[in-house]
């Protein structure tokens, strides 16, 4: 028996780990020379790396920026010809916007960053969350011009839907709530704006020069249908989430329905909706932007994906959550509010903003239905006689700008997801 | 167990009826889960529900507060009629707190928030007073230095205590018990059933799905016993433990206790 017995008269203390295990070499033996097999894989990677860049080395580092057409590039040197980037930048950026009234967008990109700052980081005051929710006229005003008046009817018309929102809430619940301020809402979008923005424009017309549509373009427009896709697809996302997994049968079935029929359908089907067939159905009369048409096809599709991203993230939430929530008396809103979206919408976070990012790359696809953005301005350049057969300068620094915004938003979700880390 | 240190004192039962059910049947589909439960429960009464896993006794507690709803006969709790009336259903919640096998804490929020949360959004008390009821009950459950840590940094033992101080904070009249020590290293089962000791010690109504035969002996002033859907025998617990009468509870008893 006593060969088995054994009792501990001393506890170790902790020992550093053994050398080469640890520091530079330790790294390159663990990651790259780590058995026979990855010691080959690093050498050969190591040789493609090289190669590629005796390859393109050469074309970046003889590249042009200061000519005025492709042959001119070609007498130069014979590399890059980034010179198309120089000459043709301003389309790139803003499209056939007036070229004296640049100052608006670039305006409005800058206001941009104030008005996500305090949705981004939550050191900033939340205060300026209001004027988050009047930035949106604020950018219409700046890109599109006109009246003030026409945005401020169109503040006002949420705000009598938040107004009734407050009121119902009181007297019949939330559901009844939301019923009424979308019906507030969307009454005076299409009976009181117009005849509220004209009486005041008679009073007092201050406003800014106007600028059709039909200006707009480059990485403004792709810009301008890819943050509204994404603003607004993202609530509409929750509330169909929400509406899927509803025990009230038509709720559920019309949702449902949306999700997937929206789903079901490429974009390019929707797109061409806007551009052609909305016109047929429109009253005669009304003169329905062709952005904002479209704005709202690329809204409906995304929200269709982001719902079902959303009850994703829903359904990976125990049951105990939701079981917790109501024993101790939340309602449902408060404990939709207060526990179940903080969670799934963490949960979900990776499928959200690969939503974002899938959105705001399929803006490219409003090419084809003719609206300029730097896709669309691509054929103008390259039919240009100065810049013909100019191809991988200008496609890939839209990629770059592209890559630039979606790598932007990737990291963010990683810092997001980081940051609302709770466990260990 | 610390019985010897128990102030039985205050465990007085009242005459006041705290829970009410008659009648009650529920079913799962087609599957007859819950088979015409008749139970009073005074204000005072500290109950212990054991019996074989699919006895239907966890889901006999969470009809008690409308976690399940029940098909056919009557629920009273507290004087409120359980029916699909949601803000009576609410209401009943608010007053009756529950304890869950796996704590489910609210993981995004910290201990203090998760105690918070109820009596500012439910009983709309002001943050600052709901902040200083949360401690006196973190306190009371020996973990107030862990306020600010988030539930995933806690032990199972001590998050089931956060579990319980969170119940406390909406001052509930009744307390329900879901095999709180279940799924707790054996380590860290005394500091939750301590908890519950001292919450029966100052005459907290409760109702507790438990094999904590022990405790049930410690502090219950009822013990039940289900099988099959229904209540095979009820008593007070020197009874139900020395001289049981039904065989089911007999083999049930040999089991848990045989080894």
């Amino acid at each position: 028996m006593s060969k088995i017995s054994y009792v501990r008269t001393e506890m170790l203390s902790q020992q550093p780990a053994p050398a080469g295990e640890v520091g530079v070499v330790g790294w390159l033996r663990q990651n790259l020379f780590s058995g026979v097999f990855n010691t080959i894989l690093t050498i050969v990677a190591g040789a493609a790396l090289i190669f590629l860049l005796y390859e393109t080395l050469p074309w970046f580092l003889n590249s042009t920026w200061n000519a005025q057409s492709l042959s001119e590039c070609r007498e130069i040197n014979d590399g890059a010809c980034f010179a198309v980037i120089r000459e043709r930048f301003n389309q790139l950026m803003f499209g056939f916007y007036p070229s004296e009234l640049y100052w608006r967008p670039i305006v409005a990109f800058l206001l941009l960053f104030i008005a996500l700052a305090p949705i981004l980081i939550d050191t900033v005051p939340k205060k300026l969350l209001i004027f988050t929710m009047i930035y949106p006229a604020i950018m219409y005003l700046l890109i599109w011009g006109g009246s003030i008046w026409g945005p401020i009817a169109i503040i006002a018309g949420f705000a009598a839907g938040v107004a009734a929102f407050m009121f119902v809430d009181k007297l019949a619940g939330t559901l009844a709530a939301i019923i009424a301020a979308v019906v507030v809402t969307l009454a005076w979008m299409l009976y009181a704006v117009v005849p509220v923005s004209d009486a005041l424009i008679g009073i007092l017309d201050i406003g800014l020069q106007q600028v059709p549509s039909n200006k707009l373009g480059g990485f403004m427009l792709s810009i301008i249908i890819g943050l509204t896709g994404i603003a607004l697809s993202f609530p509409i996302g929750i509330v169909l989430a929400l509406g899927r997994q509803s025990d009230m049968p038509i709720v559920k079935m019309m949702c449902v329905g949306f999700i997937e029929f929206v789903r079901g359908v490429p974009l390019i089907t929707l797109l061409f909706t806007a551009s052609l067939l909305l016109g047929y159905f429109l009253p005669k009369g009304t003169t329905f932007d062709i952005v904002l048409r479209v704005m709202i096809m690329v809204t409906l599709f995304a929200s269709a994906y982001m719902a079902e991203v959303i009850r994703g993230g829903l359904a990976a939430l125990p049951r105990g959550q939701y079981e917790a929530a109501d024993a101790l008396g939340l309602n449902y809103w408060q404990a939709q509010r207060q526990i179940i979206m903080p969670q799934a919408l963490k949960i979900s976070i990776p499928g959200i903003v690969s939503t974002f990012i899938g959105l705001f790359k399929d803006t490219t696809l409003v090419s084809i239905i003719g609206l300029l953005d730097p896709i669309g301005l691509t054929a103008g350049i390259r039919a240009d006689m100065a810049w013909n057969g100019i191809i991988w300068e200008l496609y890939g620094f839209i990629a770059l700008v592209f890559f630039i915004f979606c790598f932007s938003m990737s990291r963010y979700s990683m810092y997001l997801e980081r940051k609302l880390k709770t466990g260990h | 167990m610390s019985e010897a240190a128990i102030d039985t004192s205050k465990m007085k039962v009242s005459d006041e009826v705290a829970i009410q059910i008659t009648n009650m049947n529920k079913w799962y589909g087609d599957f007859h889960v819950l088979r015409d439960i008749n139970l009073t429960v005074n204000a005072g009464e500290r109950i212990v529900v054991c019996g074989p896993s699919g006895s239907g006794k966890s889901t006999l507690i969470r009809c008690v507060n409308r976690l399940e709803e029940h098909q056919k006969g009557q629920i009273i709790v507290d004087g409120i009629e359980l029916t699909s009336d949601l803000k009576n259903i609410d209401k009943v919640r608010s007053e009756v707190g529950m304890v869950f096998q796996h704590f489910n804490l609210f993981p995004h929020l910290t201990i203090l928030e998760n105690c918070t949360l109820a009596p500012i959004w439910v009983r709309k008390t002001p943050k600052k007073e709901a902040e200083e009821i949360a401690m006196h009950f973190l306190e009371k459950v020996k973990i107030p230095e862990q306020a600010l840590k988030y539930p995933g940094q806690l032990s199972g033992g001590q998050q089931q205590r956060v579990a319980i101080a969170r119940s406390l904070c909406m001052k509930p009249r009744i307390m329900l018990f879901d095999e709180p020590t279940s799924a707790l290293d054996p380590e860290m089962i005394k500091e939750v059933l301590d908890t519950m000791i001292q919450l029966a010690a100052e005459g907290m109504t409760m109702i507790c799905v438990t094999h904590e035969m022990g405790f049930a002996q410690a502090v219950a002033n009822r013990v039940i016993f289900m099988d099959a859907g229904q209540i095979v025998e009820q008593n007070e617990p020197k009874e139900f433990f020395n001289n049981p009468q039904n065989d089911r509870t007999k083999l049930f008893l040999s089991q848990i206790l045989g080894h």
